[in-house]
């Protein structure tokens, strides 16, 4: 995640802002920034907590769901995918999702930074402080985990029937076509630091001619941005790029390959939830780095990010529990395994920006609707989402994102909304419901479209190419055999 | 020479092959299997998928035994498994025409 906070980047406010700091930057032009090794160590950190939610966490939690014969294929799946992504992100993907893309820098970034061109050890990147930058090394592989894990949870909702082939080279065209371009317009900004810099050379600026040229380079940096982050919709870690997006993908694709053979007459029971729940608490674990890592540095906003995803995740495993057992008789483990990966869902757009009763409210009412979306609707509507993508990740993600909206509000305990040119004071008289809630709209519905049409396409296209849905007979003796050779137990 | 073959509940298996033993039947052999008689089912709800499951867990044990012993062992069975709840099981006894040691080659009820 980006300097994604909130910002209405108009640039007289902007100005207006950085003649009220005066010269709390006064020193800027003249030192560069040096990173701060609590905050590199714990980018580094973070990035590992969320590789651990690929692998095994999220390998772990969606295989035990499925049936003994398609273990391994959901393992392999995942593990494929985080191994493939990283090498497209290195090639172009950290390029095209966080460059200035030129004259389409509001929709894509460019080509840059491909093979990570330019980029050394010394290289920065500005963080929600002014005057404070991370490696961009640490940065940028921080930024690839979030790369590997979305296209992973897709493979969730069309577990079980999906040939691996048609899998992999979906991924590649989704994460290249679908994802790069979602994570620019959501969390690409300029340098704040640049801008801040910009604004001061303006004001500074002494004739017409010079303040005109500055005006333009501030113009210039400050139309830099992703369209959805300049029109102020906040996604702290990614409910919008990372789940509603893998959501709504994941149902298009259960949709366009259909049911699984025997769905609605045969048992197809978890095979360990033993798995399901080590794989569960792995995610809890490692989304501390997913959401508090989002941050960029170690401090007090981490901390914030960190108690949230502790507290709305509470909130919402033991909010499912209760509700499952009162609704259908019995406390499950999955029920409350899956609460807690609701929870985590929901509160990723909100981790830096809301409370933590904001939290907890935000954990304990979005356990009800997924629970509802998992069970009715998708019994009523009839699709086969085989491990319920849609209903937690795209159905939490939604929630999450417009809760966001409400929740970020400081008098109900948020965060407010903070200039990031200026992050010494709250600007909390700022905050409006409705147009935040607008920009939060904004941010769902063109994430819904983007991804869910786009995937449509793709899923299309590789149907024509080799084909989705593995033969019956295959389907029938299970994925491990017949795409992979193996059997996930001999015993 | 007959075989019996004894369908009952999992946790009554080392009662029954210690009512087994002490009749003097030394051999035998288990599976695992899953079977449902007049014993209902249960359901299982896994997140929106509720199945109602009604093959239970039972465990199958065959043992062969001379003609003279028939009577005992069927006595034994019954008495060692039985709980007088549903689901207490079945013995089944067919005919057997040969058997063999393959160690040394000792056959019929010399073998049992």
């Amino acid at each position: 995640m980006s300097f994604h906070r909130p910002a209405r980047l108009g640039s007289a406010a902007l100005i207006a802002t950085l003649a009220a700091i005066g010269c709390t930057h006064a020193a800027f032009a003249a030192d560069a920034p040096v990173p701060n090794k609590g905050d590199t160590a714990w980018m580094l950190v973070s990035t590992l907590l969320v590789l651990m939610m690929s692998v095994p966490g999220l390998a772990l939690f969606y295989g035990g769901l499925v049936r003994a014969k398609n273990m391994l294929s959901i393992l392999t799946q995942v593990f494929a995918i985080v191994a493939m992504v990283g090498i497209i992100w290195t090639l172009y993907g950290y390029s095209l999702a966080f460059t200035d893309g030129g004259s389409l820098t509001n929709y894509v970034g460019g080509f840059s930074k491909a093979l990570l061109a330019g980029v050394d050890a010394n290289s920065t990147v500005g963080t929600f402080s002014n005057g404070v930058v991370i490696p961009e090394y640490a940065y940028l592989v921080f930024q690839m985990t979030f790369a590997m894990i979305t296209p992973a949870l897709i493979v969730g909702a069309f577990a079980e029937r999906m040939k691996f082939s048609a899998a992999m080279l979906f991924v590649f065209l989704w994460v290249s076509i679908i994802y790069f371009p979602l994570a620019h317009w959501v969390w690409y900004v300029a340098s704040p630091d640049d801008i801040a810099a910009a604004a001061k050379a303006v004001a500074a600026a002494t004739d017409g001619a010079a303040k005109a040229a500055a005006q333009a380079k501030l113009d210039d940096l400050t139309g830099s941005v992703g369209w959805l982050a300049g029109a102020g919709a906040l996604d702290f870690a990614g409910g919008t790029v990372v789940h509603i997006n893998a959501g709504i993908a994941g149902l298009v694709g259960a949709l366009m390959i259909g049911k699984r053979v025997g769905y609605g007459r045969e048992i197809m029971a978890p095979h360990s939830l033993t798995m399901t729940m080590i794989g569960a608490s792995l995610l809890w674990v490692g989304w501390f780095g997913f959401n508090a890592g989002s941050n960029l540095e170690a401090n007090g906003g981490a901390a914030l990010a960190f108690v949230n995803t502790m507290v709305a995740t509470a909130g919402a495993a033991f909010s499912w529990l209760m509700v499952e057992w009162m609704a259908k008789g019995k406390p499950s483990l999955l029920g409350i395994c899956s609460g807690a990966v609701a929870g985590l869902v929901a509160v990723t757009p909100a981790a830096g920006f809301c409370g933590p009763i904001g939290a907890l409210v935000l954990g304990l009412l979005v356990s009800p609707l997924c629970l509802f979306f998992v069970s009715t609707v998708k019994n009523a509507l009839g699709y086969d989402d085989a491990l319920d993508v849609f209903g937690v990740h795209c159905i939490g993600g939604i929630f999450g994102a417009l809760m966001t909206g409400l929740l970020v509000n400081p008098a109900l305990g948020g965060a407010g909304l903070t200039d990031y040119t200026n992050i010494t004071g709250n600007n909390a008289g700022t905050y409006d419901l409705v147009t935040q809630m607008i920009a939060q709209g904004k941010a769902v519905i063109a994430t819904l479209l983007w991804s869910g049409i786009g995937s449509a396409i793709l899923y299309k296209f590789v149907d024509l190419v080799v084909g989705l849905r593995v033969p019956v007979d295959a389907e029938r003796e299970g994925l491990d055999i017949t795409d992979h050779g193996e059997r996930a137990y001999n015993m | 020479m007959k075989i019996v073959m004894a369908v009952i509940k999992p946790f009554k298996l080392e009662e029954v092959r210690d009512a087994l033993t002490a009749i003097g039947v030394h051999g035998l052999t288990v599976t695992e299997v899953k079977g449902y008689g007049r014993q209902k089912g249960h359901t299982e709800i896994y997140r929106g998928a509720e199945y109602a499951v009604s093959f239970l867990p039972k465990i199958k044990i065959e043992v062969a035994v001379a003609d003279a012993l028939l009577e005992r062992t069927i006595e034994a069975i019954i008495a060692a498994a039985k709980t007088g709840q549903i689901g207490d099981g079945k013995i089944f006894v067919t005919s057997l025409e040969h058997a063999l040691r393959i160690r040394t080659g000792e056959a019929d009820d010399a073998a049992l």
